[in-house]
């Protein structure tokens, strides 16, 4: 174990929290896309609204993390991974920006018509967004992405069956996720109807998801027998941890069990994302660079490891504040600023 | 004529080996960079701000301070989500746009960026704790919890200037053989030699901006005849915390200038255009710089200022960009300058607007009563912005053509990736939507808050209205129905 094992165990680390967290989120805009127009979808919409704004910002930061964390340790990979993959990446920075931007924004516009706007492009962004990111990672997985500046192919990279399922398995694995969070939101809200609708959903998502997380295998298959090897024989364990983490979640929710529910859909989550590392493992970018290979300067290594140290010790209870404030209900929507609650009529009425 | 024939064929040599990608590269880095720059200060003093409104408002019971640290931190929250987008694409754009950067240094000058996420990360909760929490939380523990925000950000803008200040004066490496860094220390690189100033001035520019920004909200307000406590106070603290600042600036402004005589020459000739070296340097004021000819035309002169500015005395010798080969001349000494002045200007007469609020303040414990004073005073804002930009310029352009100043050349780091025309487009045209929509929730806000004056001043605290009851458990149909 070197400096640069620990830091390239911090990435899978920050993609894992990121996965867990930043993706739900996208699957709350993707439920929020797909909730149906006007009264219909009002009331899962506010429920998301009301989960989402909160955390969002928090959670985004993983990926802020994973990048600075990226190019410090291991520049040239950073470097390779950003040119070759410019394509797709840059579709991930356009989504996040419209979807942050549309979220920040679309509460406090005053007009419908704005506001109707706002959500959409928020919805299509948070498709957008994970779809790249995954497809991105696909490249890499592959071994599309070689080291050097835009040396790989601008395109071939990131379209084609492999980085395309992979795309779509986080689009699908963060709309699992949030249904499960809304599940135990609604329920814990009082919120029955909204329990039975965001769990159903989940039910849905996790068996898309299973079918994508399939089909991806396959096509790793066919695309790079190489990886295909190593996924199956290093990370068998995980994806069965995967797979019965799903059928948990699935049981828990079938059940109406909400302890534990959150926790097994993020460990499922967590699984695969691991899956992924440990089969990658020594490299950076298959089969051409390898950690050590890649790795910055020992010393940076070091410094970046006591960073993160240190920034446990500091962000972990602002962290924990954040949550249990929230679950007390301390944190709450103001109302002499929000214009949700201040231009329409009253909760209850019509919109 | 030789010299000339001679700088032509380099300057030809130079935009012919220029790769395709760095004029759309360095314009999308420049815009999304001038685009969050704007944010930056609400993030860093905005805070304050709102701190001292809400102390203020807890120390002697006062329900329009407390409304106004109310409202200041909804605005904050907002611009401080669009900043936190704009900057997620920053970093993007360090490895989408300039790979050649982070493959070379990034173990170099990365360390500052992973301390910024992280405090970044901690002001993004504490901002979301202390936005939420004003209904439900005790008024102190709300203000507390409140309290370390502007020193995190002001953690966050020392990681960014260093990394900025390394690119300038880079430290923590020695080059090697084959032009590869080595002996690298990043903590020598984190506390390089223009760090102390840079951050000086950027932090109480930030300071600067955000209170003369906030407080020209509310001297349009006045203008318009709405002369009362609200909006008193509304003027008096963030004015008070810009006018505490500008005198300040002026000082950390011209030391800057005179270490970069000394410290960054190329970049100091180009925003003074000494062109010719020599003693009994005249200041020149606008003009136009002709690079083929290194000579300027127009403009006013002062004689012998620039020297007297750099050294002291008019004797004051001081180089002359002739002495800087062409291939390493700033890539454009016209931008330079005249962001430079144009910086500079708008800090004389900032001084001067600080200083007439002193004396009236002073003398009458009140916002000046002058017409002329209000209307400088409602485009400081407007003007601080300006100059922020304009010295954004100074920097940037005033480093070119080095990424890390005469060590690395942009052009060497850029991405060979096609695709960047197409990129900037959108960017521009997103940006563009997105800058549109910030202002107009802003201005949204503020209507909303004209409205309900009254009555928000009645409770900012309490009582503390009993948590609204969910909405009725939904008789939605859709619930049960299949999805869309």
């Amino acid at each position: 174990m070197t400096a640069a094992d620990g830091v390239a165990g911090l990435l899978a680390l920050a993609v894992t929290l990121y996965a867990c967290s930043g993706l739900a989120d996208y699957g709350a805009g993707f439920w929020d896309l797909t909730a149906g127009g006007g009264e219909r979808g009002r009331r899962p919409r506010a429920l998301i609204d009301t989960v989402v704004t909160p955390v969002w910002e928090a959670n985004h930061v993983w990926l802020i993390f994973l990048f600075v964390t990226c190019w410090t340790g291991f520049g040239l990979a950073f470097g390779s991974i950003m040119s070759t993959l410019f394509v797709p990446l840059s579709l991930a920075a356009l989504g996040i920006v419209l979807r942050g931007a549309n979220f920040a924004l679309r509460k406090d516009a005053a007009k419908a018509g704005r506001r109707h706007l706002a959500g959409w492009l928020f919805g299509i962004g948070s498709i957008l967004t994970p779809f790249c990111l995954g497809a991105a990672l696909g490249g890499v997985m592959t071994a599309r992405v070689p080291p050097g500046n835009a040396a790989g192919d601008l395109w071939a990279s990131w379209l084609n069956a492999t980085s395309i399922t992979i795309g779509l398995l986080a689009v699908a694995m963060g709309a699992f996720l949030s249904a499960v969070y809304l599940v135990a939101e609604a329920r814990w809200r009082g919120m029955p109807r909204l329990q039975a609708y965001f769990r159903m959903r989940a039910i849905v998502a996790g068996l898309v998801g299973l079918a994508l997380g399939a089909a991806a295998l396959t096509a790793l298959f066919f695309d790079q027998r190489q990886m295909f090897d190593r996924v199956v024989g290093r990370s068998w364990a995980l994806i069965v941890i995967g797979v019965l983490a799903l059928a948990a979640t699935f049981l828990f929710a079938a059940r109406g069990v909400v302890r534990g529910l959150r926790v097994a859909a993020a460990v499922g989550v967590a699984a695969l994302v691991w899956t992924w590392a440990v089969a990658q493992y020594p490299y950076l970018l298959p089969f051409d660079l390898t950690i050590d290979q890649g790795a910055g300067a020992a010393v940076t290594q070091r410094w970046l490891l006591a960073w993160f140290a240190v920034a446990l010790v500091v962000l972990g209870p602002a962290l924990v504040l954040l949550y249990v404030l929230d679950q007390r209900g301390e944190l709450v929507e103001d109302p002499t600023t929000s214009a949700s609650t201040e231009d329409t009529p009253t909760p209850t009425g019509p919109a | 004529m030789v010299m000339v024939a001679s700088v032509r064929v380099v300057s030809d040599w130079l935009i012919a080996a220029e790769p395709a990608q760095l004029l759309p590269a360095r314009s999308q880095m420049a815009f999304t960079l001038m685009f969050h720059i704007i944010l930056v200060p609400m993030g860093v003093a905005l805070p304050a701000l709102m701190l001292i409104a809400n102390y203020k408002g807890l120390k002697r019971n006062d329900p329009v301070a407390l409304t106004l640290a109310r409202r200041w931190s909804h605005a904050a929250g907002l611009t401080f989500a669009v900043g936190a987008v704009s900057g997620t694409v920053l970093s993007f754009e360090m490895g989408l746009l300039w790979p050649g950067l982070t493959e070379k240094y990034g173990d170099v000058f990365g360390l500052p960026f992973a301390i910024e996420g992280i405090a970044f990360f901690l002001e993004a909760i504490l901002v979301a704790i202390y936005i939420y929490g004003w209904r439900r939380l005790k008024g102190w523990t709300h203000f507390w919890l409140g309290l370390p925000i502007p020193f995190v950000a002001l953690v966050g803008a020392f990681s960014i200037i260093s990394a900025n200040a390394w690119m300038n004066t880079p430290a923590g490496f020695t080059v090697g053989p084959n032009g590869e860094p080595t002996n690298i220390d990043p903590i020598a690189a984190i506390f390089n030699k223009a760090l102390p100033l840079e951050l000086a001035h950027f932090v109480v520019a930030a300071y600067m901006a955000a209170g003369f920004t906030v407080a020209s909200i509310y001297v349009v307000g006045w203008l318009r005849g709405r002369r009362d406590r609200y909006h008193r106070l509304g003027i008096l603290i963030p004015f008070t915390v810009a006018a505490i600042a500008t005198p300040v600036q002026f000082a950390v402004g011209d030391s800057i200038a005179r270490w970069l005589a000394n410290n960054q020459p190329a970049k100091f000739l180009a925003m003074e255009v000494v062109t010719q070296s020599g003693a009994d340097q005249p200041e020149i004021i606008f003009g136009r710089y002709d690079a083929e000819t290194n000579t300027v035309s127009g403009g006013v002169r002062i004689p012998g200022l620039n020297s007297f500015l750099t050294g002291g005395s008019r004797d004051t010798y001081v180089q002359g960009l002739e002495a800087v080969p062409p291939e390493n001349r700033p890539s454009n000494v016209n931008i330079v300058h005249t962001a430079f002045d144009i910086m500079v200007g708008i800090a004389t007469l900032l001084v001067g607007l600080v200083a007439w609020f002193a004396i009236a303040y002073w003398r009458r414990r009140d916002v000046p009563r002058s017409k002329l004073f209000l209307w400088v005073a409602a485009s400081a804002g407007v003007l601080t912005y300006v100059a922020i930009e304009a010295g954004w310029i100074v920097t940037e352009v005033g480093r070119q053509p080095w990424i890390v100043y005469n060590i690395e050349r942009t052009s060497d780091t850029v991405t060979q990736a096609d695709g960047v025309w197409v990129s900037f487009i959108v960017v521009l045209v997103l940006y563009t939507g997105l800058g549109i929509a910030t202002v107009t929730v802003l201005r949204a806000m503020s209507r909303r808050w004209k409205r309900q004056d009254t009555r928000d001043e009645a409770a900012p605290y309490g009582p503390r209205p009993a948590p609204e009851p969910e909405a009725p458990e939904p008789e939605v149909d859709a619930a049960g129905r299949a999805g869309p």
